[in-house]
């Protein structure tokens, strides 16, 4: 079903496809079949002079990558300009939505309140890499199954979210979940499924 | 065939929104891309005197700052409507000149290679302003009110039957308040955001858009260049509620920045930028007179709505409209008002009316209820509208005496205590309230392709979009019923401006105005296919009756004999795909404002359908006799805190009739959608302004408080599920605002009832309950 809907990404005319443009800062990743973007180091391009370059290397979804980067730049953003991984999403910039929302040593952080550079060393866990390959995350099946989204924009922070919930082991009760997963705000309103898919996952 | 249809089917997009795959506008990244950052004027009112872009430009990374001086000419768009794309401020075309009319402006783009240094030069720039003198107070400039000729889409917004002023006077009850609503933010998750890249004369653009169609037009219009020249994509949108459907300064300023750089730019807008660039729900100041017999039945109506729009567009927001036809009255005075304030224009929001329009009409009913010492549920009863009395035409379906019913079984009605203050458990007032919810069902022209493939699957085209209320799944329900296939064979594409126009996703209108042209369209596909194999002599269909021959399961056969063959087989042998194109040209509105001037593809589109069965049969439905609405039915549970005054809701209830529908799952999760929209207008929401300078103070998501987790009661939505035999073959209205409606007004009775405060003024905070 994924293949029949990934539409067609081409540009009008000219210049790269997001596909083409991540094969061009692809670099060789054997062995690691399921990672969805193997990007192993960004070097930005010439006209760029930067104030404060810091270099970062990263465990992003348990692959390495190295990052020269401006020091300004967060989490969020090296994460979805820097390596081209969109799937964390930015909704606020500001700590107050949670769409930024992916797992720093296992525990949930807002990745707009992140600078990159605070970063070095760390495991970072997106929204891409909770799948083993076609296998899905069970929170992630559990949100398709009880339809735990809409518009799908505020998603993937929830998902993060709820997976570092369970792990810290709170999600016991609805009123927890509900008061545990309140920085994630869902303005389509599919708060009801999002706690439905969430006590399936805590209870098996 | 109708196998799929109404089942409550898991998305089709589901599998790419939960792992991060489905690619929103501002997820493309070009080659050479470079970031813009828009700077706002900090005056609400004057003229730029002098921009001081020296420092910046000289910052690293700074590409070019684009300002009034620098920028590309833009053409005014010539009839701009919601179907053909509206720009938002006709009056006033971005970094045009140095005039100033809201603060918040766009006054200057910093393009530069990133996002950091782009924001970091944006600080350097200096604006020094000729400041004129603003107005921003809607209530201390009542006196400049206006009544405008029409509303959106050139809709009557002054609507009299009778003599409701002389009905009022010789009324045995009456009752006459004012309602207020503040200005509300959409505050979709996704920000605004659009990529542009020029090739040549040539534009392709990625923009979040509820009208890919009308942005393209638009964009052609406003840049001088032939519509053909630009493509704009937009296959998932992160939430619109309306905001996305009026084109704002900052799609078009990408494209002027990627022609000024000659790169690829991105441009998205800070949260904050949202308060003020892209639209919003205007204030209201609503009053509602209604006058009844003794027995409580009414006899006069009148709802006078006061609200705002700016200086450089007109926007009504028609908060009367749905009043005109809610109840049976003779006497009905129905007029909207609007102030000129420097501010952004607003613009539709979720319901735009219905939503402010049926907090106050449905309060003033509950008012009029415990006035006539009667139950609210029985005064809506006695003067229910069996026919629609301000058109004098009987409803396409209606069915709301039994959402009344269902509901009030449901909440426990009848169970409780009618005395306001009267329940309580423990340290908590115990509260019952309902209202009636309603929209007009619209559906408008949409054309589709199908195309069969001889591998078996079947695709979809239509320039309609999914901004994200589950449109990619139902068309796929729609579209496997019709092409006889199962889902996984069917992709539906949608969000592409080379596609056949589709309708935009605005006024609940797409599933009823898209649906029944996909369906149409796979139709006729498939009936190609039949006279296909009917003529092919190596078919085992070959000669056959075309009434005799069935689609099934991806096959064709003659019933009798089970005797055919697979697609694949028949199209193998025949050219390896068949294509359909259908319009089902049907309008339930009563104008179309400014057709646009059809295209060539329109036009075959056009000519097919004339020979396409399922297409005549659709439009040979008379349809203007009727009504069309959508009805429904909120009760609440709530309790209030004693000495804090906060307002916890327990349960609601919402029982819909919104004809036949299509996929149980996503409609549940759409129309709870709508009804949280309200919990957060009742109780949280409102846009505060800073009263010196016009500024927004609560410019982000810490200030602007929605709904979250933690407010949310327990639900109990259920569907009528009959469908409207008159609105398309398929049977269904849409159902994108219907949820928001009424339930503000539920919630603030269920207020009433639990505490005897009447709060006239929304959002109900704490500080108006104590």
């Amino acid at each position: 079903m994924s293949d029949l809907l990934n539409q067609d990404e081409k540009p009008h005319r000219g210049g790269s496809t997001r596909r083409e443009f991540l094969t061009q800062i692809t670099m060789a990743g054997a062995g690691l079949s399921f990672a969805p973007i193997l990007v192993k180091s960004v070097t930005p391009t010439s006209a760029l002079a930067l104030i404060q370059p810091v270099k970062v290397n990263l465990m992003v979804n348990g692959l390495a990558k190295s990052l020269t980067i401006d020091s300004r730049v967060t989490l969020l953003d090296a994460l979805r300009e820097g390596l081209a991984m969109p799937g964390t999403k930015k909704g606020c910039d500001h700590g107050q939505c949670g769409a930024c929302t992916v797992l720093v040593n296992d525990r949930r952080i807002n990745s707009c309140l992140t600078l990159v550079a605070m970063c070095d060393g760390a495991q970072i866990t997106t929204i891409e890499g909770l799948a083993k390959g076609d296998q899905l995350h069970p929170m992630q099946e559990a949100f398709i199954k009880h339809d735990a989204f809409q518009c799908g924009y505020c998603t993937p922070g929830q998902i993060c979210s709820a997976v570092g919930l369970v792990k810290e082991g709170h999600a016991k009760t609805d009123a927890n979940i509900r008061e545990l997963m309140s920085g994630n705000i869902c303005r389509c309103g599919a708060y009801q499924n999002i706690l439905e898919a969430i006590k399936e996952v805590q209870t098996t | 065939m109708n196998e799929l249809v109404g089942k409550p089917l898991d998305r089709v997009d589901g599998r790419l929104k939960v792992t991060g795959a489905a690619t929103y506008s501002a997820e493309y990244y070009p080659g050479n891309l470079a970031y813009g950052v828009i700077i706002e004027s900090a005056i609400p009112k004057g003229r730029l005197k002098n921009l001081d872009t020296s420092v910046a430009e000289k910052a690293p990374g700074v590409l070019k700052i684009m300002t009034s001086q620098n920028s590309m000419s833009l053409h005014f768009p010539a009839g701009s409507d919601p179907g053909n794309g509206k720009y938002a401020e006709k009056d006033l075309l971005p970094l045009q000149s140095e005039r100033i009319f809201y603060g918040g402006q766009a006054i200057a783009v910093v393009i530069a290679e990133t996002f950091e240094q782009a924001e970091h030069a944006a600080m350097l720039i200096k604006a020094d302003y000729d400041k004129d003198k603003p107005v921003f107070s809607l209530e201390k400039n009542i006196d400049q009110a206006y009544k405008p000729k029409q509303g959106l889409g050139g809709s009557e917004v002054q609507i009299k039957r009778g003599d409701a002023d002389n009905a009022l006077q010789s009324a045995a009850v009456t009752i006459e308040e004012t309602y207020t609503t503040p200005v509300y933010h959409h505050n979709a998750m996704e920000p605004h955001a659009t990529i542009a890249e020029w090739k040549g004369d040539e534009l392709m653009m990625y923009d979040a858009t509820q009208s890919v169609m009308g942005s393209k037009n638009l964009m052609a219009n406003m840049l001088g260049v032939k519509p053909e020249k630009v493509r704009l994509i937009s296959l998932y949108i992160g939430g619109g509620f309306g905001s996305k459907g009026f084109s704002w300064p900052n799609t078009v300023l990408t494209a002027m920045a990627a022609k000024l750089v000659g790169r690829p730019v991105k441009l998205v807008l800070s949260r904050q930028q949202m308060f003020t660039n892209a639209g919003r729900r205007t204030q209201t100041i609503q009053k509602i007179s209604l006058g009844t017999d003794n027995a409580g039945k009414l006899n006069a109506i009148k709802h006078a709505t006061t609200s705002e729009t700016s200086f450089v567009d007109e926007f009504v927001e028609p908060a009367g409209i749905a009043t005109a036809m809610l109840y049976s009255s003779p006497n009905a005075d129905i007029s909207h008002s609007l102030v000129r304030l420097n501010k952004g224009t607003p613009c539709p929001t979720r319901a735009p009316g219905e939503a402010p329009g049926t907090f106050a009409i449905e309060a003033a009913m509950d008012e009029l209820a415990y006035k006539l010492k009667m139950d609210p549920v029985e005064l809506r009863l006695l003067n229910y509208a069996e026919t629609e009395e301000q058109k004098n035409k009987p409803f396409s379906s209606k069915n709301l005496k039994e959402c009344y019913r269902q509901g009030a079984d449901a909440i426990g009605w009848k169970q409780r205590n009618p005395q306001p203050g009267s329940m309580q458990e423990g340290n908590y007032l115990i509260g019952y309230g309902m209202a009636t919810a309603t929209y007009p069902a619209n559906r408008s022209a949409s054309t589709a392709k199908a195309i069969l493939f001889a591998d078996g699957h079947a695709e979809i085209l239509c320039g309609t979009q999914d901004i994200g209320t589950g449109t990619y799944t139902i068309m796929t329900q729609i579209a496997a019923d019709a092409f006889a296939l199962p889902m996984e064979k069917v992709k539906v594409k949608l969000g592409d401006s080379s596609y056949p126009k589709g309708a935009n996703s605005g006024g609940s209108q797409v599933s009823a105005s898209v649906g029944p042209a996909i369906r149409a369209a796979a139709l006729g596909a498939v009936n190609k296919l039949i006279k296909m194999a009917i003529a092919d002599s190596g078919s085992p269909l070959h000669g056959h009756k075309e009434e005799d021959i069935v689609a099934a399961n991806g096959r064709l056969y003659v019933a009798k004999t089970n005797s055919g063959e697979s697609y694949e087989q028949l199209l193998s042998r025949n050219g390896g795909k068949v294509e359909a194109l259908a319009t089902t040209n049907v309008s339930t509105r009563q104008q179309e404002a400014n057709p646009a001037a059809k295209s060539g593809a329109e036009e075959e589109a056009e000519k097919e359908s004339k020979t396409n069965a399922v297409v005549q049969d659709d439009e040979k439905t008379d349809r203007k006799p009727y009504a069309f609405h959508s009805f429904g039915a909120q009760f609440v549970k709530l309790r209030v805190d004693k000495q804090l005054g906060t307002v916890h809701i327990d349960k609601i209830v919402s029982i819909m009739d919104i004809g036949k529908v299509l996929n149980l799952k996503t409609a549940k999760n759409q129309i709870m959608g709508g009804i949280i929209f309200g919990i957060g207008m009742a109780l949280m929401e409102g846009t505060g302004y800073d009263p010196n300078d016009g500024r927004v103070v609560t410019r982000d998501l810490a200030q602007y408080l929605v709904p979250v987790h933690a407010d949310m009661p327990e639900f109990d939505i259920r569907f009528i599920d009959k469908p409207d035999p008159y609105i398309s073959p398929i049977g269904a209205r849409g159902i994108g605002e219907i949820g928001i409606t009424g339930i503000t007004a539920a919630i603030n009775n269920a207020i009433y009832h639990a505490t005897g405060k009447r709060v006239r003024d929304l959002p109900v905070t704490a500080d108006k309950l104590i």
